[in-house]
């Protein structure tokens, strides 16, 4: 006791400042400092700009939600049942928000018919405190009949769910396989089939398969219900059967109706098909939460409706996570518009949208001075630690190896990875290639690829060549990937592209002693620009399911926060990296 | 003038010397009180204050009750029924002697004016916080009280009060006194076995109505019949009288304002009244309380003609009365205080020349009751309550707490609201004001039709009369009309009872809460159905980024901004609807959705899902084929058995609620499948009485 009055007094210790020892603890050193004009007249065309894309975003998102139009939706409802993104939102908790995935899915792509969201909507919501993948056909649009789009959104709602460990609820209302497109729908490895395959595959993992039959579940379409752990029929609404009354007629010559061949009474009493009972599609629902509420999981048995909703939540086990003071981004994410614009040709520090995405804007930076053209450090979102990788130009050799590097950190603790993408490439050169550009830029793919962490794309301004391997695009199976509007992707520019091809034509003119005149250099690039500014666009994308949807840049960070949190769902396993060409 | 006088002087001395001899001067240290809710609270407080200990009874209801746990010791008096727990007087003077008490006061209503139970007290040596019996029993019957009134120059109205009770003879003086006439049972009381013949053709019938009531009632069918004042105020005199013979007044009180016959608002001073007449009508109240040898506290009620402000003595009533605090309010007393120093042999705390008297009060009674439903009694839980914040000028006279419940078998009375001011009109805007901050929901009260009342131009100018009610009835039960700002709001307070949980550190930081009800690139809208006066309203919220968005029966978008104030566990609101600002309270409580409002408290119902109310017949095992419960009551009477055939209009079982029989009848041919209670048994509302077959098995 003695000692230590007199240490405590000693002339040493009061020589230092006290508030020295203090700045390393409570700084905000760590918060990014934003260098952005908002009076410029650049930010301020950007934003116009950016509005745009958003007023266009959400107008097309407004006519898609119509699904099948006004006399399909009227047929509907005036059957007593529920439109697929209402029963979603009675499915979910009560306030619970929905990442709805690929809402324009099929978005232009087959000619005269439309096929709004592709015919089927899929999403990640909250049920009793779980989230849960759900997948809602909407009978309104082609009867709910799969087309390819249909197919393959099914398919990566459950890739979604498999890979996150997320129960499944579908709301099985479909006339099943659209006939007139059979092939493309039925035969390959992953169509139709593949459904049930990854239901009994999932169900074999220990992820609920939950099926509700809200209206017809024809052919195929009966192994839904029929390979889920648990389904619910709704009566004189819901069907299964594997032969519709048509069918049975012209093979067997019965005649028998709809509901007596495969309706929620025969079901649910008679052949066992169907475990519950429903008087109409709110019941179902209401249903379908009491199923997930008895999946004993850990968050379905702490969740407490009553608890929740008697603003008595702190009765719950909490968490310190939950008493946490979770930090808003210091800079309005609006700034965002004015940031970005639409020009890809004009750059941006990929920080000031760091700035506007992460907790408190607080960005610790990895190698900040080395490999410039790649940012990466550490950040939180909604508190959990995530690694960014943010593009600030063409990747060099440097740049990719500081990416490899920063990815094994994250491997190797484990923390999640968010991908900003906004790349023309590697770059080209003799001096790169010298530099092995070439093994530098593979040991970055590498690292993407092998990295057992859960990975986030937000495609932000181009996505080429490939710039989009080492910054995880769709190929590198990110949990989720989403697109800005003002965002493109092809292997390369339009221009670039169509420049090459001229080159070409010039060079084999050439061999042949012809003229390559300018002009029809240009009528020559002309359509391949065109081509590539078409299929380049966000939405050529989203319609063909590259992406899980395209989103509001203002809305970046509460996107990849549902994303992260229903991936961590499915912690990180450890990470075996292949060969590293050194 | 000469005579009046002199026959008070007489009456003056025959019972003064007489009260001298009676004189008990006994310290009060612990007191009993036979009595239950607010009076019992009210009388603990003031014995707390005083260092008196109090012993309360509860019968089993109300084992849990304010009073009970209020008082220091509690003892339990017996059954639910007031006959088998607060009315066996032997009961309960054994408890008082048991915790030592020396003296009990009963309140109001039960014993307190029972002459058997004063007499009890006395031969069983213990104190009666109330009159001599001979006072009790003197004012208890019409005819006699009369006469001692006429006799002791206290104005008395014309009638007759006779023992012959032929029809005959009664037909006779009814011509004698001329219609319109009011026929009343002599022993009756709080409107029970009251009639108005407004012709003599009425006569006979309203005379055995009468009888028949007081019969049921009081067991006597012996009737007075007395002139009737067609546009009468009821004002009433608190006495105050000792055992030495000295007597006080401590002003008047005007309660005309009634329904059922019952009051319902009463204020002191009684307004538009000159001082002389005050003066007058107290010293007559005076008069007739040492005329019966009066000791403690008592009302003299009095018949006030409103035109000519006329007076005649009514009855008195022999106990301390509900509306007692509005006189406390105004002469800057404590009228319990004085029971209890007076019961101890003490003299009057105050002469007459100090009793003063400042400002002005009211008192809203606060009643489990339907007032568009004819003022039907109620019951049932208080499921939420919220009420005005009590301090020197507002006093909230209550017997029960939130969850506590309104029972069946006692007065269906809430709690009484007691406001001051300087003069009426600044004591009503406080009522008005208090009243808007009285919030009660799980049960229909009178709230929404005081704040009605109190704010009616009539009775602002003061120009109250017993018929106001009925005089002033479109005015006060003007048509509810449901507004599409009110829908808003209760689209605001379910919105916001949502969000509160979304407040949470653990949701904010929770990205599925963060952004509640969060959808990309479009707003969810959510659907409401909201039932209310009969109609179903299909409310839409829209969750916009920072505003919501709400459309009501397919109106016109709505732009709202609305956020939370801080009130404790309330759900306080303050709310921005196209630019116009306004703070409420409200309470979600199951599918209820309540708002209270400037005009009172609104409810909506959240119209639940069709699969829900199938459910639940299910599992009670009917098909919608049943009569159910339309108030809390006792099961009386049951008609028929299961099996019965009945035919449409049948009468089935009888339920007593508050006291007034229903009929519960078929509504279709039908037969019985079960009956949902045995006789004497306690129904809930809504609950199933009478289950029919299922005319189709399905």
């Amino acid at each position: 006791m003695f000692k230590l009055v007199k240490f405590c007094r000693s002339p040493i210790t009061q020589q230092i400042p006290r508030y020295t020892a203090r700045l390393l603890h409570v700084g905000d050193a760590d918060v990014l400092s934003s260098s952005i004009d908002k009076n410029s007249a650049e930010f301020k065309e950007n934003v116009v700009e950016m509005t745009t894309l958003i007023n266009q975003l959400n107008d097309i998102t407004q006519q898609v939600l119509t699904g099948g139009g006004t006399t399909a939706i009227e047929r509907h409802t005036s059957r007593g049942k529920l439109l697929p993104r209402e029963r979603i939102n009675l499915l979910l908790d009560k306030g619970s928000s929905f990442l709805e995935l690929s809402t324009l899915a099929g978005y232009e792509l087959y000619g005269k018919d439309i096929v709004n969201s592709g015919g089927i909507v899929t999403g990640v919501g909250r049920i009793c405190g779980t989230e849960c993948v759900v997948v809602a056909n909407d009978a309104t649009v082609k009867g709910g009949t799969y087309y390819p789009i249909t197919v393959k959104k099914h398919l990566r709602a459950q890739e979604i769910a498999q890979e996150n460990r997320l129960p499944c609820v579908y709301l099985v209302d479909s006339g099943g396989a659209n006939l007139p497109r059979q092939a493309e729908v039925f035969p390959d490895k992953l169509h139709f089939g593949r459904i049930f395959y990854n239901q009994a595959n999932m169900s074999a993992l220990g992820i609920p398969q939950i099926a509700v039959v809200m209206g017809s579940c024809t052919a195929g379409g009966a192994y839904v219900p029929a390979m889920a752990d648990e389904s619910i029929i709704v009566k004189r609404q819901g069907t299964i059967f594997l032969a519709g009354p048509p069918l049975v007629k012209a093979a067997t010559g019965e005649e028998v109706s709809a509901e007596d061949l495969g309706g929620a009474d025969l079901h649910c009493k008679t052949s066992g098909v169907t475990d519950h009972y429903a008087m109409d599609d709110e019941h179902a629902l209401y249903l379908a939460r009491q199923v997930v509420r008895n999946l004993n999981l850990p968050s379905t048995n702490s969740y407490n409706e009553k608890l929740l909703y008697s603003s008595q939540i702190a009765n719950r086990t909490v968490n310190a996570k939950d008493l946490e003071t979770i930090e808003e981004p210091k800079y309005d994410q609006n700034d965002l518009y004015g940031i970005v614009g639409t020009t890809l040709t004009k750059s941006f520090d990929v920080r000031e949208v760091i700035a506007r995405i992460v907790d408190g804007s607080r960005f610790t930076e990895f190698k900040k001075l080395y490999g410039e053209t790649l940012v990466c450090g550490f950040a939180k979102l909604y508190g959990h630690t995530v690694g960014i990788i943010g593009n600030n130009g063409v990747l060099f050799s440097e740049s990719a190896l500081k990416g490899a590097h920063f990815i094994q950190l994250c491997a190797q603790r484990n923390i999640p990875l968010v991908f900003l993408q906004n790349i023309t490439g590697f770059m080209v050169g003799r001096d790169a290639e010298a530099n092995g550009i070439a093994k530098n830029g593979a040991k970055m793919v590498t690292a993407v690829a092998c990295a057992n962490v859960p990975k986030f794309t937000v495609i932000i301004g181009g996505s080429y060549g490939a710039g989009n391997y080492g910054m995880c695009g769709r190929a590198y199976s990110p949990r989720f990937l989403y697109m800005w509007p003002n965002s493109r992707i092809s292997v390369m520019g339009g221009t670039q592209a169509a420049n090459v091809l001229a080159q070409i034509t010039a060079d084999q003119r050439k061999r042949a002693g012809k003229d390559f005149t300018e002009e029809e250099a240009n009528k020559l690039k002309a359509p391949i620009i065109e081509t590539f500014e078409k299929e380049g666009s966000p939405y050529y994308s989203t319609a063909r399911l590259w992406d899980d949807g395209i989103i509001d840049p203002a809305n970046t960070r509460q996107v990849l926060g549902l994303s992260l949190k229903a991936a961590l769902n499915n912690a990180s396993q450890s990470t075996r990296f292949g060969v590293f060409r050194m | 003038m000469y005579t009046r006088l002199l026959r008070q002087v007489l009456t003056l001395r025959t019972y003064s010397t007489k009260a001298d001899t009676k004189v008990q001067v006994r310290p009060i240290n612990k007191i009993l009180i036979a009595n239950r809710g607010e009076i019992a609270c009210r009388v603990i407080r003031t014995a707390r204050r005083l260092g008196v200990r109090t012993v309360a009874v509860y019968s089993d209801p109300d084992e849990h009750s304010l009073h009970t746990s209020l008082a220091d010791e509690a003892f339990r008096v017996g059954e639910a029924a007031s006959a088998s727990s607060y009315l066996r007087g032997q009961h309960i003077i054994d408890i008082a002697k048991n915790a030592s008490c020396q003296a009990i006061h009963p309140g109001y209503g039960f014993l307190s004016e029972s002459v058997e139970f004063a007499e009890l007290c006395q031969r069983e040596n213990i104190v009666f916080m109330g009159p001599p019996s001979t006072a009790i029993r003197d004012m208890g019957i019409k005819s006699t009280s009369k006469a001692i009134m006429d006799a002791a120059g206290v104005p008395i109205i014309n009638g007759y009060h006779g023992e012959d009770q032929s029809d005959e003879r009664l037909q006779a003086e009814a011509a004698k006194i001329g219609f319109p006439l009011m026929i009343k049972a002599v022993r009756g009381g709080g409107g029970k076995g009251m009639r108005i013949a407004n012709t003599s053709e009425e006569f006979l019938t309203a005379l055995n109505s009468a009888r028949n009531e007081s019969q049921k009632s009081f067991g006597d069918s012996s009737v007075l019949l007395e002139r009737y004042v067609r546009s009468p105020r009821h004002v009433e005199v608190q006495v105050f009288a000792d055992q030495y013979g000295d007597a006080v007044y401590l002003w008047e009180r005007d309660c005309s304002v009634q329904r059922r016959h019952q009051k319902i608002i009463e204020e002191a001073p009684a307004p538009g009244l000159s001082e002389q007449l005050r003066r007058e009508l107290g010293e007559a109240a005076v008069r007739a309380a040492k005329a019966v040898g009066y000791v403690g506290a008592g009302t003299v009620e009095f018949i006030m003609d409103k035109e000519d402000l006329s007076f005649h003595f009514m009855e008195m009533n022999t106990r301390l009365q509900v509306e007692h605090p509005i006189s406390e309010m105004i002469t800057g007393t404590d009228l319990v205080e004085w029971q209890i120093r007076i019961a101890a042999g003490e003299r009057l705390p105050l002469t007459q020349e100090e009793i003063g008297r400042k400002g002005h009060a009211f008192e809203a009674r606060i009643y489990a009751e339907n007032p568009r439903g004819g003022f039907l009694p109620g019951a049932g839980p208080l499921r939420y309550l919220a009420t005005p914040q009590p301090n020197e000028f507002v006093r909230v006279e209550t017997g029960v707490r939130e969850g506590d419940e309104v029972s069946v078998h006692y007065d269906p009375m809430i709690a009484k609201l007691v406001v001051w001011g300087e003069n009426r009109t600044q004591a009503l805007n406080s009522l008005i004001a208090r009243l808007r901050e009285y919030h009660i929901t799980g049960l229909e009260t009178n709230i929404n039709f005081l704040i009605d009342l109190a704010a009616h131009p009539e009775f602002q100018q003061g120009n109250v009369h017993t018929g106001f009610i009925d005089q002033h009835f479109d005015t006060l039960f003007p048509a509810i009309e449901i507004k599409v700002e009110q829908l808003c709001k209760a689209a605001i307070a379910l919105v916001l009872n949502e969000m509160q949980v979304f407040g949470s550190n653990a949701s904010k930081n929770d990205p599925f809460n963060a952004t509640p009800n969060g959808r990309l690139n479009y707003s969810l809208i959510k659907s409401y159905q909201l039932k209310a006066n009969e109609k179903v309203h299909n409310v839409k919220v829209r969750y916009d980024k920072s505003t919501l968005q709400v459309q009501v029966d397919n109106g016109a978008w709505k732009s709202i901004k609305s956020e939370r104030i801080a009130d404790g566990d309330r759900l306080k609101i303050r709310a921005n609807i196209e630019d116009s600002i306004s703070t409420f309270n409200a309470n979600i409580d199951g599918t209820e959705v309540t708002l209270f409002l400037d005009n009172g408290k609104l409810s909506f119902e959240l119209v639940q899902p069709k699969f829900l109310s199938a459910l639940s017949e299910q599992h009670s095992g009917v098909g919608g084929n049943k009569i159910v419960a339309p108030m809390p009551g006792v099961l009386e009477k049951v008609l028929v058995k299961p099996g019965d055939t009945v035919k449409k209009g049948d009468s089935l079982a009888v339920l007593i609620a508050m006291k007034m029989e229903h009929i519960l009848k078929a509504p279709q041919d039908a037969k019985i499948k079960s009956i949902g209670g045995a006789e004497g048994d306690n129904i809930a509302k809504g609950a199933a009485v009478i289950i029919f077959e299922d005319e189709e098995a399905e």
